[in-house]
């Protein structure tokens, strides 16, 4: 088995990141926090499967923390999201309620999706995530929908919709980026591009090099950025709003990443080395940031750790809390179907 | 239930005045499909829209039917009342993930926390020497479905009444447009009207049996009726107009009178929409009053064929129903 060398278009330029002097301190803090969040909230997801509290299956997105935070660390708070089934990292990065986010998990009445939705399906529209769906793709067409219904309101609201891989290999994918890009929709697609799709690894099921080259098809810009870089995917994401926002059309930003943990609860790396997933963690997207912090003077070594050990304890507490939760009931699940 | 009105239009021409109507009382209302704008629809249903509305409201799309399913649903959750128009039903098999897996699904899957209210008109039904891909009648398939509604009317004036309904009913509904029945005329007032979807209409009262039918079968049947009467045989004949939700009452009432219930659609008999209809029948207190037991009528187990006789012998015919409803009438006589 041969370890692949990704490639990419933007990595950001060796010595002092210039965002480090754009962005706020506190900007800064709230995407390490997001990020250790998102990594802590999966790792207590996972234990809380293995000892049989969490049901059916999830798809951690351990390792890729950098693209859902760097993308939506971009957006305006009114701006929206529609994302997939390793949907976990976006939704936090959204600003979910991690208690509210456990008790879904946990298929808990008090959860997103009153425990209707599960790991796979959590949304909370108010708070503009417009949910995650199962169907690889799915949630791109509609994508569609969402972003003709912005132009159609004149808002200047814009969408992130975000699939994997192998999602670009569906016809939805061909249909909706044809689609939005005639229409000049306002919408950023990204591709959380952790390199398989369950097993498949993109070099044996697609024949380029970067899904950042299907843009031209669509002609719309493409861009296949370093997937464990926040600030590369924040960059390339936020070039990528502006040209939604002003009316130019949508994007596509290609964040080129790794998937730590196998593709759900069954998978057992058979088509992977051990030596690749390695080689990965040692690119730990929240290592290298908390580094470019402490090396660029944006924060001290105890102020990135104090970062870390907060974002610990509110997943600690969210699922202590969220374990207290009632069970709904399965009485009239049948008058929730249709909306009056 | 039909008002008294004197101008007759066409089911096609009702289906656009529902349209046109709601589109100029709602902004949120819009049309979206292949060939909807310049062209007038495949079947000329939107002719003249584009005019009226301009082509933001009815949009023309590329031929790509997963996302314009996925455009509706993308827009019905964002508040908005999309009509998507599939040129054919049959190329709803395209569209099928984003209105089974996303559109039906959202609001229960979401926790309740959204709906999604759009209309998907479905030009359906054989008839027209169009051969197997472009006949199909698959109301079943969405019936089971769970979050779907599906409508399939049998008249100009339930075409108004039903899609009017349709497009203010906040859930997905599919709203089948047979196309034979486009050129059928018959009264249809001009203001605008809704018909409640769980609503089935006896199109005609009669005491010896009863005849279950929806879309191009209800003509048939009433055709087949009257030429029943010379017989002697007095048949009712009830159109449930939406097959989801099912106006259960209506049928099991009427069943209960008659005692006989011939079931008729043009789908496959097998796992077709008659199964469940009779299965609610013999579940009903309606089985306490059969004299005989329930019979389909329904199309043959086989694609829609292109040759013209062929493509009769598919379905059922007004003979095929005469036949079948007069064996059932004196049937353990």
């Amino acid at each position: 088995m041969t370890v692949i060398t990704p490639e990419v278009d933007n990595v950001s330029a060796p010595g002092r990141h210039r965002l480090l002097d754009e962005l706020p301190r506190e900007k800064l803090g709230w995407m390490l926090q997001r990020m250790c969040e998102i990594r802590y909230f999966e790792e207590k997801a996972e234990d809380l499967y293995i000892r049989g509290l969490v049901h059916g299956t999830m798809h951690l997105s351990i390792g890729m923390e950098a693209g859902s935070v760097g993308s939506v660390a971009t957006l305006r708070p009114e701006d929206l999201i529609i994302h997939h089934h390793r949907g976990h990292g976006h939704t936090i990065a959204k600003g979910a309620d991690l208690t509210i986010m456990m008790a879904e998990f946990l298929g808990r009445e008090t959860g997103y999706c009153r425990g209707r939705g599960g790991s796979m399906h959590i949304a909370d529209i108010p708070g503009g995530n417009l949910g995650a769906t199962g169907v690889v793709g799915g949630g791109i067409p509609t994508a569609v929908g969402i972003g003709l219904a912005l132009q159609m309101h004149r808002s200047e609201q814009i969408l992130l919709s975000y699939f994997g891989d192998g999602a670009t290999n569906e016809g939805e994918f061909h249909e909706s980026l044809n689609m939005a890009s005639t229409w000049k929709l306002p919408v950023v697609f990204i591709c959380d591009n952790n390199q398989y799709g369950m097993s498949m690894h993109m070099s044996k099921v697609m024949n380029i090099k970067k899904i950042s080259e299907r843009a031209a098809s669509y002609g719309i810009p493409g861009v296949t950025v370093d997937g464990n870089d926040v600030l590369a995917v924040y960059e390339a994401v936020l070039a990528a709003d502006e040209r939604a926002r002003s009316g130019q059309g949508p994007s596509l930003v290609d964040c080129l990443t790794y998937r730590w943990r196998g593709h759900s609860k069954s998978d057992r790396n058979l088509y992977r080395t051990a030596q690749e997933i390695e080689e990965w963690k040692h690119k730990c997207p929240i290592k290298r940031f908390k580094n470019v912090l402490v090396e660029g003077g944006a924060m001290t070594r105890d102020e990135v750790e104090g970062i870390d050990q907060a974002a610990k304890t509110a997943v600690d507490h969210a699922a202590e809390e969220a374990l207290t939760f009632p069970e709904p009931s399965p009485e009239n699940m049948e008058d929730e179907v249709y909306a009056p | 239930m039909i008002t008294e009105t004197k101008r007759e239009i066409t089911y096609l021409e009702a289906v656009r005045e529902a349209l046109v109507q709601e589109m100029r009382t709602d902004k949120e209302v819009f049309l979206i499909g292949e060939d909807v704008g310049t062209y007038g629809g495949a079947f000329g249903v939107s002719k003249g829209m584009l005019e009226e509305f301009g082509p933001e409201r009815v949009r023309d799309t590329p031929i790509s039917e997963a996302a314009i399913a996925g455009a509706a649903t993308g827009a019905a959750l964002m508040g908005m009342r999309p009509v998507m128009e599939v040129m054919f039903m049959d190329f709803l098999t395209i569209s099928t993930n984003q209105l089974v897996n996303a559109a039906a699904k959202m609001r229960f899957m979401f926790g309740g926390k959204c709906s999604i209210p759009m209309v998907i008109r479905a030009p359906s039904g054989s008839g027209t020497g169009a051969a197997a891909q472009h006949s199909q009648s698959l109301e079943a398939w969405f019936v089971n479905v769970p979050g779907i509604k599906v409508v399939a009317p049998s008249t100009p004036y339930d075409a108004k009444g039903l899609l009017i309904a349709a497009i203010r009913d906040n859930n997905p509904v599919l709203f089948m447009e047979h196309k034979l029945l486009y050129r059928m005329k018959g009264p249809v007032p001009e203001e605008p009207y809704s018909i409640p979807l769980k609503s089935a209409d006896v199109k005609r009262e009669g005491r010896d049996l009863t005849i279950v039918a929806y879309s191009i079968m209800v003509p048939r049947a009433l055709e087949a009726a009257e030429k029943l009467t010379a017989e002697g045989i007095d048949v009712e004949v009830v159109d449930p107009r939406s097959l989801k939700p099912l106006d259960e009452e209506t049928i099991v009432r009427s069943v209960s009178k008659t005692g006989r219930v011939l079931i008729a659609h043009e789908a496959p008999r097998t796992g077709g929409f008659g199964g469940e209809l009779a299965a609610m029948v013999a579940e009903s207190e309606a089985f306490d009053y059969l004299d005989v037991p329930i019979r389909r009528l329904a199309g043959r187990d086989v694609p829609i064929p292109y040759n013209r006789t062929l493509e009769r012998a598919a379905v059922p015919q007004v003979e095929d129903i005469v036949a079948a409803a007069r064996a059932l009438a004196q049937e353990g006589k």
